[in-house]
């Protein structure tokens, strides 16, 4: 009995012990889009064991994760879609992208392998407005010379949840097709014309699977772990490429960040004969202002590090780093925009 | 080793009787505080309702104000033109409680009736068992379930063969056409089915066995069928019950989340048949939730909670007023 007292104390003792050890060292706390949070842990989990800072990331959603910012009860908030300027004025928030993800349209057609299918942005954005029904269509038939198109119908598969998937996809088709930015626009959740929605990535991709003439959107990584059939796009300079890091870090340094102010700027149709057309940016917010900044200076610090050192585990987690010279003009930034209540930057 | 157990639990149970009987001199404080703490946690739970419900009118505010009563009859959903209106999901969250009632209530009514009245008793336990374990199954899973087993069995199946057959009835063709997409209104409503069938049995099984023997045995002594006994003595006898168990089931149904969420298809789309992709209240709240950003977006997400809150409200209120109604006239007819 006593021994086992004893032993009970000790225990104790060790676990407060521990408690307020890490207590100490979880300093950072995060809240907001659930889609980079892989990387965030995986950055998170590299940066505690380097140097004992951890990070304390809640994926709750962009909505929340913007909410709580303003609130200011987080250091950083995310979101996978951008504030405006106004938005960001409104709320003297800075906000600056952390790792860009890329969009894949991919088909479920018989006997067409992965990127033999041909796309334009267009022919995309009337297949997702029911103008386009039939695969043999003569607008797809004239881009796919060689290709069996079958005389079926084409379902278009959406995300049925608000994601930032949906956000930069309906982007990508406003920017490319006047009517669908006129009709329909862009926003994490829209009211699709036509086809059928489901929930979530695996969703969407076993909608796809198992429908055929099927055609939907879904992050890289599903595309690789799935084998999916993806779909070459034309880009804007008029090229056809295939989705994979190095067409998605094209589209990412051929963006003009410099002229975007705020940094809003969503990789949809950049420039660049090797971009592909449909990635974006996923976002970090913050307060101008910091209350505390010894943890905003934590916060730019992490970033820092995961700029120059994470850029392998986002690659074997099938997101894009940052380019070089966006990251350069995002320091600079950092310099002139958050600073502490005396106006002192605090990077 | 039935006996062993049994007996060490009662002797355990028996060991700290002793000790109380001492002390019962000092509890006249201790029963006042005891019964104000109880007090306290009662009314716990009446404050966190009002506060609940607060919030949710405060939380929908710029939702109530910008569309008034028109967000109750309005099918338009449009987060990018910022017009929302609650019709779809209503409806789906209805139709899809409405089916899964339709199949649940006569298959749990067999099942309680099989396991009080006809099974031999080497059946009885396990059946049970199964039954309640079904309903032991996280509500995620059978989403998931749905999802990738449920639904591609159904759309290759069981929807082609309903276009086919039902499809072509008059009056009621409306409802089974279209193309056969696994995913919708009618699997929502089969999953919530099998969802509430659990809850639904084991409530009717339970009232079931209240009824005493003696009752039974003279009407089947009378000559009646195993029928007529449960139609005119065990159901008469239960109403209560029963009534209370389905009221538990469409209760569970009509707030059920996850598992509709995967099977509905989440399209604010109001459609005639019940093969097309839906909305229900839930499934909207919790697929659109979390990356909804404008604020008035978020505000018409939380009016949606306020009416399904309204919805179980109404649904509960109705049930104890049919309680009422029955057990006056029960006092009529003795």
């Amino acid at each position: 009995m006593a021994f086992s007292l004893r032993s009970f104390v000790i225990t104790l003792g060790v676990v407060s012990a521990l408690a307020s050890v890490s207590a100490q060292a979880a300093d950072i706390t995060g809240a907001g889009a659930t889609f980079p949070y892989p990387i965030y842990g995986k950055w998170a989990e590299t940066y505690k064991a380097k140097t004992g800072i951890g990070l304390n990331y809640q994926s709750i959603g962009s909505g929340g994760g913007i909410k709580q910012i303003k609130a200011k009860t987080v250091d950083f908030g995310a979101s996978d879609k951008p504030l405006t300027v106004e938005e960001l004025a409104k709320d003297n928030l800075f906000q600056f992208p952390a790792v860009v993800g890329g969009l894949v349209p991919v088909a479920n057609l018989k006997d067409v392998k992965p990127g033999q299918l041909k796309l334009s942005g267009p022919v995309l954005a009337n297949i997702y407005l029911g103008k386009i029904t039939k695969w043999n269509d003569p607008a797809i038939a004239a881009i796919n010379a060689g290709v069996t198109l079958p005389d079926a119908a084409i379902v278009p598969v959406s995300r049925s949840d608000g994601s930032g998937s949906t956000f930069i996809f309906t982007n990508y088709l406003s920017k490319v097709s006047p009517e669908w930015k006129e009709k329909i626009g862009s926003d994490t959740s829209v009211k699709w014309p036509a086809g059928i929605s489901s929930k979530g990535n695996e969703g969407v991709a076993s909608s796809i699977k198992q429908q055929p003439n099927s055609i939907g959107y879904v992050e890289y990584a599903y595309v690789i772990q799935n084998k999916m059939t993806f779909v070459a796009m034309q880009n804007k300079d008029g090229n056809f490429v295939e989705p994979d890091d190095k067409t998605f870090g094209a589209a990412a340094s051929h963006a003009e960040w410099a002229k975007a102010p705020g940094l809003y700027e969503i990789l949809t149709n950049e420039p660049g004969k090797d971009s592909w057309p449909i990635s974006g940016a996923t976002f970090i917010l913050m307060q101008k202002v910091q209350d505390k900044p010894e943890n905003g200076k934590m916060v730019l610090e992490f970033f820092d590090w995961a700029y120059k050192n994470g850029s392998k585990d986002a690659l074997a987690l099938d997101y894009i780093p940052m380019p070089e010279s966006v990251i350069k003009l995002i320091q600079t930034e950092w310099k002139a925009n958050i600073k502490d209540a005396a106006g002192k930057p605090v990077f | 080793m039935n006996s062993v157990s049994s007996a060490t639990v009662s002797s355990v149970a028996s060991a700290p009787k002793r000790p109380d009987l001492h002390k019962r001199s000092a509890g006249a404080l201790g029963d006042l505080i005891f019964a104000a703490v109880t007090k306290g946690f009662a009314f716990l739970v009446f404050a966190l309702l009002l506060a609940i419900l607060a919030s949710l009118v405060i939380g929908s505010w710029p939702a109530i104000q910008k569309f008034g009563f028109k967000f109750f009859y309005d099918s338009e959903w449009d987060p990018v033109g910022e017009q929302f209106g609650a019709l779809v999901p209503i409806y789906g969250t209805l139709v899809s409680s409405f089916i899964a009632m339709l199949i649940a209530v006569p298959v749990s009514f067999g099942i309680a009736l099989f396991l009080t009245e006809l099974a031999p008793s080497w059946l009885k336990r396990p059946l049970g068992t199964a039954i309640e374990l079904l309903a032991a199954i996280p509500s995620i899973i059978y989403g998931m379930w749905g999802l990738f087993v449920f639904v591609p069995l159904f759309s290759t199946y069981v929807q082609p063969f309903l276009i086919n057959t039902l499809g072509n009835v008059p009056f009621v063709g409306f409802l089974f056409a279209g193309p056969p997409m696994g995913i919708g209104m009618l699997t929502a409503g089969i999953i919530l089915a099998i969802m509430v069938i659990p809850f639904i049995t084991a409530v009717m099984r339970d009232v079931f066995e209240l009824v005493p023997v003696v009752l039974k045995e003279s009407v089947y002594g009378l000559g009646a069928t195993t029928w007529e006994v449960v139609w005119r003595v065990v159901l008469p006898y239960t109403r209560a019950g029963v009534v209370g168990g389905i009221m538990l089931g469409l209760g569970r149904a009509l707030g059920e989340t996850m598992a509709v969420t995967f099977v509905i298809g989440n399209t604010h789309r109001l459609s005639t048949t019940l093969l097309a992709p839906g909305a229900s209240i839930a499934s909207s709240l919790a697929s659109e939730f979390t990356e909804a950003v404008e604020e008035i977006y978020t505000s018409s997400l939380i009016e949606l909670g306020l009416i399904l809150f309204l919805i179980t409200t109404i649904v509960l209120a109705c049930a104890k007023l049919m309680l009422l109604q029955l057990a006056k006239s029960e006092g009529t007819h003795s």
